[in-house]
This record gives C-alpha cells, sequence and structure tokens, in this order.
C-alpha cells in the first residue's frame, strides 16, 4: 500500500535493518521481519500491554509504536532478556511465584516489572499496582504478579 | 485399551508421591521468556489473511452486495461471499446445538456483525481496507433483542423454524417447529411446588438480570485453514475443541474425519469464547475455494460481535417456614441467546436444573428458555450459566434470611443439600462437599467476629454466597502414555491448555502411576491425526475426565512394561514396582525404564504404548419432568465470601477482601488450583463490578477494553485468597474433580449481600456500578435520581 524505507536498530543488543512502511507498528515488524513473539497484540489500543516492547529505555505499546520510529533506537524485548540457561531474576520470580496461567500477558508484564525496579528497588504494594496498572491479565493472576514483584526485588536487592 | 465406563472408586491405596505437589507448570520458561506457541503466532507460506465484512443491521434481508471495488483493489486475491460459500457446501450452517449458523450469511442477516464477507490479500492491512470497499443493502425487519419480549413475541420471529442438530436426542422434539424465538424450554417438577407454597408461612418472590458479557482473551480468536490438495484440510486453530472441529467441518464438508485435521498450541485464555465453532469452518472453506492457506486473526473488537455471555433474566419464587426451612421453590429462567444458538441450549438446560441452588427443598418447580434475539450469539463462559442463577439465588436466598432475622450463613448450613439427599433432579448428592465448604468458609472469614460497621460515609458491610454446578455429561476422553526408546515419556490428550495448567496435571498424574519425574514427561498438544479424541476442554470436565483416561493409560504402559521388566529381572510382573524412574523387584534390584525398554527391544528402540479410555454413566433427564437418577459425574461447589466498603456519597463499592472456599475433591497441584480458584474470582469480580456489554438498536456500543472495563490490577482486593475443602470425589483420578469455573461461582451475590449488609439497600441487577449502587442509594432514601440508566 505505501512505500518501504530501511530503518537500521539495535534488537537485543544487536544491529539490524529493516524495510517499513509508515503504518507498520513494531509488533508487526518484530513478529514479521525477526520472528520474536513475545510481543503479542491484544487490544490493539495500547490498553493491555501484551505488545510491550523496551525503547531507548522506555516501555512502549508496540501495537501502537511505529515502527518507522524505532530508527535508530536501542530496542529490547522479552527475548533479550535472558538466554534459557541463565534467567532475569524477575523471569525466576514470576516462575517461583507461579505469577501467569495463560501467558499472553506475561512478556509485557515482566517488562514492566523490570523497568520499575530499576526506578524504584523496593515498591510497596500500592506502587506496584499503580505502576502495573496498564497490563492487564484476563487469567486474574494479579496477587501472584504482586508476590513475583516482591520476590524480585529480594533477589535483586542480595546481588 | 483398558475402557472404564462406571465411576468405581479408583483411587489408590498407597500414598502418593507426585499428587498434591506444587511443582512449576511445565511451559514455565517458554511463558516467562516469550516462546510460547500460539497459534496467534502462526505464518505458513503463501498465506493470505482473510479480513470480514460484517452485517451493520440487526435482522435484515440481503437486497445487494456489491464486492467489485473490494476485488479490484490491486493486491486482494479474492472477496468471498455466502453465494460462493454455498457453491463448496449446498448447506452452509454449523452449531454444536442447533444448524443454524451459516459460514456467512446468506440471503439474512440476524445481528449486527454478522459475517456477510471476507476479503483476502497476504497483507493484512489491505484486506482490510479491502473489505471497508464492499457495500450491502439491505431491508430491514424488525428485530427483537430482549429475552423475555422475544420469548413471547407473536410476528418477530429470528429464525423460521428450528433446526436441532440432532445429536442430542432430548432437542429431537424441537425439530421444525415454527413461529417461535424459544429454542429449548426446558422443564424440571420436583414433587408440588403450588402444594409447597401452600405449605409456607412466607412467600418470597423476585426477579434478578445480568448483562451481557465477553469473554475478552487475551489471544483473540483466530484459526489457519490450510488445503492439502482439494480432499484434506489442515485447522490450526486457537480452539477449546478440536474433535468437535474437526467431526462438524468434516460433516460441513461432506468428507470422512481422517480427511480434516484440527491441530491447537497454548491458547492465550478460552473461558468458553473458543469453544464449538468459531473461525474454523470459515478458514476451511476459505483455503479449500482460493487453494492457499488463510488465516484470521480477529481483533478484540471483533470478539464483541462473535461470542458472549448469555443476559439472563431470573424469577425466583419460594416459600419458608417460621421455622426458617425453604419448602419449595419455583424458577424462571430466561436466557439470551443472540442470533444463532452455539451451545445456549445447553447452558439453558444443564445449568438450568441446577437453578434452585444447592439446597434440601421438598418441592421445586424449573423453566428454563433458550432464547434467540437480534444480538450477537451467546455461548459458555466460564461456568456455562452457574454465575447469572447463582446471582439469582443466592441474592434471593440472602433476602430471606435478613428478612426472616436469620444468620445468613447459618439459614444457608440449615437448608443446604447434604450426601444422601437427593438434588432437584433425583440425583442423589454423593461426594459433594457443601457442608465442609460451608464451614470453611464460616472460618476463613472468621464469620462470626464482630466487625466496623463505618459510619458517615463509609459503609462496611460483609456477605456470603454459595453456588453449585453439575459436570456435563455424557462425555468421553481418551489418552495415549507412550513410553520411547531412551524410557522418556509423552501423554497424548486432546485436552487444551489454556491457562488451567492441564499440561503438568496430566504429567502429575501420568508420572504418579509410572514412578517418574512429571517434569520428565512431555505432553502433546491437541492434533486430531496425533492425538485421541477428547469431547472438549470445557466445563471442569479434563481433570476428572481426561485425568481418568490418562491415568487408565498410564496403569496399561505400565502393565506392559512390567512384563518386560519381569523378563529381564526374571521376577513376576506382578510383584513389581514403580518409582524414581525404575522399575523395583521385591528384592530390591531395579532397572531404569529406559534399561527396561532396551531389555525388550535389545536396543534403544520401539515403543510401549498404552491406551485409556473413560466415560461415566449418565442418565438423560426424562421430558417434562426433568428427573434422572443419575444426571452428573460429579457436582463441583463454590463459596465466597466479601468484604465491602460503600462510599454512600458516590455509591462507589471497594471490595476490601474476597474469600473463596471450594470443593476440588483431591487437589493435583495446590499452586495451580489455587491461581484457578483466585482468578476465577477476579474474572467474576469484573463481571460483577463493571462488565456488561451496551447495546443500541443491537449495535455493541462499547466494543473495545477502552469502554468495556475488566478488571485490572488496581481492582484486585488488598485481601484474597482460596481454599480448597476437605474432599474425596472417589470417583476421579486420585480423588479429585475440576476446578476450573468454581472460582466464578458465588462472587456477585456475595459482593451485592455486602453491600446490603453495609447500606440496606438490594441491588437485582448486574453489574454493580457506582451509578447503579448510588441510584439504588437515593431510590431507598425517596429521592430518585432523575434521568433514566
Amino acid at each position: 500500500m505505501s512505500a518501504l524505507r530501511q530503518i537500521a536498530f539495535t534488537l537485543n543488543g544487536r544491529a539490524v535493518t529493516a524495510d517499513v512502511a509508515p503504518h507498520h507498528t513494531l509488533v508487526e515488524v518484530l513478529q514479521e521481519q525477526f520472528a520474536l513473539y513475545g510481543a503479542r497484540e491484544s487490544c490493539a489500543q495500547g490498553l493491555c500491554g501484551c505488545c510491550t516492547a523496551i525503547v531507548d529505555g522506555r516501555a512502549v505499546s508496540g501495537c501502537l509504536y511505529l515502527a518507522a520510529f524505532a530508527d535508530g533506537a536501542d530496542v529490547v524485548t522479552i527475548e533479550g532478556l535472558a538466554d534459557r540457561n541463565h534467567l532475569d531474576p524477575v523471569q525466576e520470580a514470576f516462575i517461583s511465584c507461579n505469577a501467569f496461567q495463560c501467558g499472553f500477558c506475561t512478556s509485557g508484564f515482566i517488562l514492566m516489572t523490570r523497568q520499575l525496579l530499576e526506578q524504584n528497588p523496593d515498591p510497596t504494594d500500592d506502587e506496584i499496582r499503580h505502576y502495573l496498572s496498564g497490563n492487564l491479565c484476563r487469567c486474574g493472576t494479579y496477587p501472584d504478579i504482586i508476590n513475583a514483584v516482591h520476590a524480585a526485588a529480594a533477589t535483586l536487592h542480595k546481588e | 485399551m483398558s475402557t472404564r465406563v462406571d465411576p468405581q472408586p479408583i483411587t489408590e491405596d498407597r500414598p502418593t508421591v507426585q499428587i498434591g505437589r506444587s511443582i512449576p507448570r511445565l511451559e514455565s520458561l517458554e511463558k516467562v521468556t516469550g516462546e510460547t506457541e500460539y497459534i496467534h503466532h502462526l505464518r505458513l507460506p503463501h498465506m493470505l489473511y482473510g479480513k470480514i465484512f460484517r452485517s451493520s443491521v440487526a435482522h435484515g434481508r440481503i437486497l445487494k452486495l456489491d464486492t467489485r471495488a473490494a476485488r479490484e483493489l490491486p493486491g486482494v486475491a479474492a472477496v468471498i461471499t455466502g453465494a460462493d460459500v454455498c457453491a463448496l457446501i449446498p448447506e452452509p450452517y454449523y452449531g454444536p446445538a442447533f444448524h443454524d449458523q451459516p459460514v456467512l450469511a446468506i440471503d439474512k442477516v440476524r445481528y449486527v456483525g454478522e459475517p456477510v464477507a471476507v476479503a483476502l490479500s497476504e497483507d493484512p492491512h489491505l484486506a482490510e481496507h479491502a473489505a471497508n470497499l464492499i457495500e450491502a443493502e439491505y431491508e430491514e425487519l424488525p428485530a427483537v433483542f430482549d429475552e423475555v419480549e422475544a420469548a413471547a413475541a407473536t410476528d418477530t420471529f429470528v429464525h423460521d423454524a428450528l433446526k436441532p442438530a440432532g445429536t442430542f436426542p432430548d432437542l429431537k422434539h424441537l425439530q421444525g417447529r415454527t413461529k417461535t424465538n424459544v429454542a429449548l424450554d426446558f422443564s424440571l417438577r420436583h414433587n408440588d411446588a403450588e402444594r409447597g407454597f401452600e405449605q409456607a408461612d412466607y412467600i418470597f418472590e423476585h426477579v434478578f438480570r445480568t448483562p451481557a458479557a465477553i469473554h475478552a482473551a487475551m489471544e483473540p480468536i483466530v484459526a489457519v485453514g490450510e488445503p492439502r490438495g482439494s480432499s484434506a484440510v489442515t485447522i490450526h486453530t486457537s480452539s477449546q475443541s478440536p474433535s468437535f472441529v474437526r467431526t462438524e467441518v468434516a460433516r460441513l464438508l461432506g468428507w470422512p474425519e481422517n480427511h480434516v485435521r484440527v491441530r491447537t498450541a497454548f491458547l492465550g485464555g478460552g473461558f468458553g469464547a473458543k469453544l464449538y465453532i468459531k473461525l474454523e469452518a470459515l478458514v476451511a472453506v476459505l483455503a479449500l475455494l482460493v487453494k492457499r492457506p488463510v488465516k484470521i486473526a480477529l481483533t478484540m473488537e471483533e470478539q464483541f460481535y462473535t461470542i458472549t455471555k448469555h443476559a439472563t433474566t431470573v424469577r425466583m419464587k419460594s416459600g419458608v417456614t417460621k421455622a426458617g426451612k425453604v419448602v419449595a421453590r419455583r424458577c424462571e429462567a430466561w436466557w439470551n441467546g443472540g442470533a444463532y444458538a452455539d451451545i445456549g441450549p445447553r447452558v439453558t438446560q444443564k445449568s438450568g436444573f441446577t437453578a434452585a441452588g444447592p439446597y434440601d427443598i421438598e418441592n421445586v418447580s424449573l423453566d428454563s428458555y433458550a432464547v434467540y434475539t437480534n444480538l450477537p450469539p451467546a455461548g459458555a463462559f466460564r461456568g456455562f450459566g452457574i454465575p447469572q442463577l447463582v446471582w439469582a439465588y443466592e441474592s434471593h436466598t440472602d433476602i430471606i434470611a435478613r428478612e426472616l432475622e436469620l444468620d445468613p450463613l447459618e439459614f444457608r448450613r440449615a437448608n443446604i443439600l447434604r450426601n444422601g439427599r437427593p438434588q432437584a433432579t433425583g440425583t442423589i448428592m454423593r461426594d459433594t462437599a457443601t457442608v465442609e465448604v460451608l464451614d470453611t468458609l464460616e472460618r476463613a472469614m472468621d464469620w462470626k467476629a464482630p466487625r466496623d460497621p463505618g459510619d458517615g460515609n463509609v459503609r462496611r458491610g460483609r456477605g456470603v454466597a454459595i453456588g453449585f454446578k453439575a459436570c456435563i455429561a455424557p462425555t468421553t476422553s481418551v489418552a495415549i502414555v507412550n513410553i520411547y526408546g531412551d524410557g522418556s515419556c509423552a501423554v497424548y490428550c486432546g485436552t487444551v491448555d489454556m491457562g488451567q495448567g492441564s499440561d503438568t496435571a496430566m504429567a502429575q498424574i501420568a508420572a504418579e502411576v509410572l514412578g517418574l519425574d512429571p517434569r520428565a514427561i512431555s505432553v502433546i498438544h491437541p492434533d486430531t491425526d496425533v492425538t485421541p479424541y477428547d469431547m472438549a476442554t470445557l466445563g471442569s470436565r479434563s481433570t476428572f475426565h481426561m485425568g481418568n483416561a490418562v491415568r487408565l493409560a498410564a496403569l496399561d504402559a505400565r502393565e506392559k512394561l512390567f512384563i518386560m521388566a519381569g523378563k529381564a529381572l526374571g521376577c513376576d510382573p506382578g510383584l513389581l514396582s514403580a518409582a524414581g524412574g525404575c522399575v523395583r523387584a521385591p528384592d530390591g534390584r531395579q532397572l531404569s525404564v529406559g534399561e527396561v525398554i532396551k531389555s525388550g527391544f535389545l536396543m534403544q528402540a520401539g515403543n510401549l504404548i498404552g491406551s485409556g479410555s473413560f466415560r461415566p454413566t449418565y442418565t438423560s433427564p426424562s421430558h417434562g419432568d426433568g428427573q434422572s437418577s443419575d444426571i452428573t459425574p460429579f457436582w463441583m461447589v463454590g463459596a465466597v465470601g466479601a468484604d465491602v466498603e460503600v462510599d454512600m456519597e458516590t455509591g462507589h463499592v471497594r471490595v476490601t477482601r474476597l474469600v473463596s472456599v471450594a470443593d476440588v475433591g483431591t487437589v493435583i497441584n495446590p499452586a495451580i488450583v489455587t491461581r484457578q480458584l483466585n482468578g476465577g474470582a477476579v474474572m467474576q469480580l469484573g463481571l460483577t463490578m463493571s462488565e456488561a456489554l451496551r447495546f443500541d438498536h443491537g449495535q455493541v456500543t462499547n466494543a473495545s477494553l477502552a469502554d468495556y472495563k475488566i478488571p485490572g490490577i488496581l481492582d484486585v482486593p488488598a485481601e484474597i485468597f482460596a481454599e480448597a475443602a476437605p474432599g474425596c470425589q472417589h470417583s476421579g483420578p486420585f480423588g479429585a474433580k475440576g476446578a476450573g469455573e468454581t472460582g466464578t461461582f458465588a462472587v456477585s451475590p456475595a459482593i451485592a449481600n455486602a453491600i446490603h449488609d453495609a447500606t440496606g439497600v438490594r441491588i437485582y441487577d448486574l453489574p454493580l456500578t457506582p451509578e447503579v449502587v448510588y441510584r439504588a442509594l437515593r431510590a431507598a432514601q425517596h429521592n430518585p435520581l432523575e434521568n433514566e440508566l
């Protein structure tokens, strides 16, 4: 429908290029051109957080964020967090606290939790709730997500 | 194959190793690294994307369908209409209960949002653009929206004649019925309700309503059709019922079932939305017509036009003695089924027969009506109609207790249905922990402790409610356990893991029998070319039905393993045991499972395959009085206690504590069961406090998560927990039964009862939005707000 333009950016620590149309979203480009499926479109309105990716250190809704804006940026997705033998403490905490059921929203919650703990290493329940209020979990695993954030905070303190 | 068709007690008499362990889900690593497979992600070579053009009127005759501009758009592969579908399938109507829903609209449309045509392109944006270029002209017809009005309508009918599918014997009497919107009328008569009312000292009568709602699974409904030549097709789908999809698509195409392959992956939530046929017949037809793979992935908005939770109107009438005994109850329930029956008639019957609640009532009369309207179709929704009924009977029960100045919990306990007593169908209740659930809730809530009622603008209250559910019957599950040449093991089963943790539970059951580590067992996801038949993943049936099938399959495999090991060890197979990944002889000698296989096949080769099939007994309710001696393989019981704070100035209700207690039998994996119970409670919290589809002449006006509020993390009560009451379902695997829906049953009335406790104000219609509560508060002060809702 529209002309493609090449953009260059850093994706999970690796320099990459992609051909994108003006209307392509970041989540589409991640899935179609890089086979990264951890960010996924659900509500398509930036309300649920399933499509969360980190662009230049800031969480964005990948379903609304136009891929063209990622030109020159540093993009991190859930796949860039850790390798399979060495999980991030937040990922470990989500497993040990059973903080997911269907898992569709989990990438977004983990990325937001990482960002929260970078800004606030020891958040209260209220602070966790406010920070994660833009992520939705239809399975209703919220109490365990709150526990997981505390557990991850405790691990990061020890480190 | 070991087959068991009667629910004999099959609990092991030795202590279990893997049962009752909170091992992490088998797929934990994939879920935290973003690598989980969902059909949502699937892309096939040469695949086209389909975008649906939908009806803009609630009821109308299609006069003209202009697809030319869409077809001529460069990059558009095809535009498919109902006429194209009919060229492939002369009678393209599907449905689990009625064959009433066309693959694409033919001649008529019956709700706003009904699929009329599909535009196909390699570029999903182009397909969407093309769909927007399609134009339709309709002759609008009168429409019906309200379930009670539609049931009584004399001149406006959604369908010309009823078309029951024929798979359910109790629907056959409806064949060909015309001039009605009532798709099914189910009635039950237990003794004589009218005589019961005459014996009563008090009569209570109320009407309760619940709105339409949607599942809003985070992975929207998605399916990919993949042609294999012109006489076979593969359907990749986010389905909860792959076996049903295969049967139904094969029926439509006139093919044997083995020409249709249906596979799933993990589901990003299901909650009943992904049952029976949703997009599967459509993508199969499209793929066969254009001879390329076709994917349709609904948007969140489109889910609002696809399947909903039944809106209901329920009238409850009870006769009660001065001693506080309920002696008669009459219930009438109208289920707003929308334009196509889907599984609505089963909801109407299967939930309908429990409409008097988990109480021991001598005289019961129930009438339950599945009603067609010109709204999006309603179907299964976590709880299968039970939360709507519990809303009615537990609000009603609470009103009675409070008006008679009886303790609400004691009143319930005094009337509760106990084991050994007949439920309203006449089926004797067994292995059902109704009393234990109430006792556990009383303790967990510290029910009798003094409370702070609040004052001024903030009033506090506490409420309880209890509901129960029968498991759908009769249904079959079949499983295979396969031990490979190296001693590793896989379970092949058609149960779909949509977040409820069934893979892990099935692995624990197989591991328990085979003496293996459940984390070393892989569970093969449903693929009808690979995994055996399973009725569907619904109605909290899997742990019981598939769990029993997996247990039988594992026993079958173990028997073969022991015969092979007996030869290698020179020992009677009957004396062997399996533990720690080994087969052990009584004298202490042991071989690993891999060594046993090598001894039998002389190298790392071969398979040891066990299979198991499970179908419990069932007696269909008799037509007219609904009586049956064997209505369900097991009962589920769920109770909830809620503490609330009501802001008297704004009507805003804060749930400060939500306690769920359930009878789930033996708990296979406590961590997973707790999350299912709490998760069900959180979901039902949304349906209680905020969720309702709003319609304007049949058009959904809040079809987005911006306008339709599902619970977020800020909505979860500060204190929320779930507890399993002591119980054992002796016919279940190791004593287990279903848990997926139980957390939803009693949430809504527990909260409304707590609001009444806090304010003295009773609310009869869900949801309990601040506006609804505030209007009720003002009305109670004889100072009602103007502007009706």
